[in-house]
């Protein structure tokens, strides 16, 4: 199940872990990535908290917790290679993986459908 | 996450360009007042590495150009009474040439950076767009007795890059006996144009002044070219950082001097201590002093350990664990070209050898920075 929030970042859930990743429109907004940090695997974080940093050519920009729970994964590939970011941001660009505390507080979150009106309101 | 929204607001005032930047998908910004293509469909990266290895053609029609004429009708006049406000020889200035100014304050600050060509019956100032109206009130107050200060509304092109000589020979082959910080009226398109061998990216290249009707037609006509691409403020940010030039406001303002950002060379002999033209501008004793005595701080150049990016507002210090910071980062990013972070700021005069270690502050964490000579990409400039 895909969600969003209003930050432009997605969650793909399966079961209590959610993938998480920046959209394909913050990526284009972002421009060319060349820097990623991520969090730590076991960190805590609660919904809102800084959880990664993306830097393109011109600036830095915070990836904040969508919701409260647990890092349990994060994908080296693309510290290594920021450029995924760009080239694959719904896939192989995904930063961590969380453990939500409550996989209820999705319901929250935006779908695809509330997102893209979102994107084109902003437009 | 926090991305910025492209802007365009109608309170921003128009270059001539600002049609075809539309037509070719640039992403506007704000800046100094007008609406500015931060970047085009190609993407900042690939717009830096395009200039370096073709040409890039640049939209600077928003900065200042001013022609400077002196009352007396004799051009000598008028580099003379220029020579009041910047610290430069402007009178042994030749003809057809260009030199690297900027005007200094009585603190020995920047009041702003620009170039003055000599171009026979007059001189050309350019300056930055954020500063033109205050710099032509400066130049009013101080020299509007002896001369005729005009600002021109016209049209600026940069064309940048290792493919731009053969691509404005096209236009006329002329431009190709040109050296760097040549001057020239060349006709172009059936127009004067006032034509510089200069840039802001360490590239080889043109500065062209042409009537603001013409501008978009000869834009066009350059773009027709297979090694030109359009080039945004993102790319021009980032070669000019790799170039170790300056970017005033940043790097260079009022409460930093000539010989404190490393700019003493454009302080000729005749104005310095026993020059013929010894002085005589604003802020002459301190910065006349500091180039004999040295300065208390520096620019220099920084190279980060790591990948991350430490930008304008970091501090720097002088161990990991220092308590006071003894500077901080002015202009700071990634170097497309080198595939590494880069950044220029000011440290104490006791750190500022090369190779020297020091520490940015990132996010919380101390950053290993070795201090590193400027250019961080060697010039390619075409001189002799």
């Amino acid at each position: 199940m895909l969600k969003y929030t209003e930050e432009h970042e997605w969650l793909n859930l399966d079961g209590e872990v959610a993938t998480v990743g920046i959209t394909k429109h913050a990526a284009e907004l972002l421009g060319d990535v060349v820097f990623v940090q991520l969090p730590e695997v076991g960190s805590k974080l609660a919904q809102g908290d800084g959880a990664a940093v993306v830097e393109s050519v011109k600036a830095a920009s915070d990836v904040y917790a969508p919701l409260a729970g647990e890092v349990v994964e994060v994908n080296q590939a693309v510290v290594d290679d920021p450029a995924l970011v760009n080239a694959d941001p719904q896939g192989g660009g995904w930063f961590f993986k969380m453990k939500l505390d409550d996989v209820k507080s999705t319901d929250r979150l935006m779908d695809e459908a509330a997102y893209q009106k979102l994107v084109e309101s902003s437009a | 996450m926090g991305a910025d929204t492209a802007t365009q607001d109608a309170a921003l005032k128009h270059t001539p360009l600002y049609r075809l930047h539309i037509e070719l998908g640039a992403r506007m910004v704000p800046f100094a007042g007008y609406a500015m293509p931060v970047q085009y469909p190609l993407g900042v990266l690939k717009e830096h590495l395009h200039t370096r290895a073709a040409a890039g053609l640049f939209d600077v029609s928003h900065m200042g150009q001013i022609a400077l004429r002196a009352k007396s009708g004799r051009i000598e006049d008028a580099a003379l009474a220029l020579e009041r406000l910047v610290p430069v020889d402007i009178a042994g200035l030749t003809p057809g040439r260009v030199r690297y100014a900027f005007f200094t304050n009585a603190q020995g600050g920047m009041f702003d950076d620009l170039t003055v060509a000599h171009l026979g019956d007059h001189l050309l100032l350019v300056v930055n767009a954020a500063r033109k109206e205050a710099d032509e009130a400066h130049l009013r107050a101080a020299l509007g007795s002896d001369c005729e200060i005009e600002r021109l509304d016209r049209g600026l092109l940069a064309l940048q890059g290792p493919k731009a000589e053969a691509a404005l020979a096209v236009l006329n082959p002329d431009c190709i006996s040109m050296r760097f910080m040549d001057a020239r009226v060349l006709k172009l398109m059936g127009a004067y144009c006032f034509v510089t061998r200069s840039g802001y990216t360490g590239e080889d290249g043109f500065e062209i002044s042409m009537p603001a009707d013409l501008a978009r037609e000869m834009a066009e006509e350059l773009l027709a070219n297979a090694s030109v691409a359009p080039i945004g403020l993102g790319a021009r940010d980032s070669l000019r950082l790799e170039a170790g030039l300056c970017l005033y406001g940043s790097d260079i303002n009022e409460s930093t001097t000539p010989v404190e950002a490393g700019l003493s060379w454009a302080i000729q002999k005749v104005r310095r201590r026993g020059g013929i033209r010894e002085g005589g501008f604003p802020g002459a004793e301190i910065i006349l002093g500091q180039i004999e005595d040295g300065a208390p701080r520096r620019r220099v150049g920084l190279k980060p350990e790591g990948r991350a990016p430490v930008r304008a507002g970091a501090l720097l210090f002088s161990g990991e664990t220092a308590d006071t910071p003894v500077g901080s980062v002015t202009s700071g990013g990634y170097g497309p070209s080198l595939d590494a972070p880069i950044a220029m700021g000011y440290v104490p005069a006791a750190l500022a050898a090369p190779g020297t270690e020091i520490y940015a502050e990132l996010r919380g964490k101390r950053i290993q920075a070795a201090v590193s000579t400027l250019p961080f990409i060697a010039h390619n400039y075409k001189r002799g």
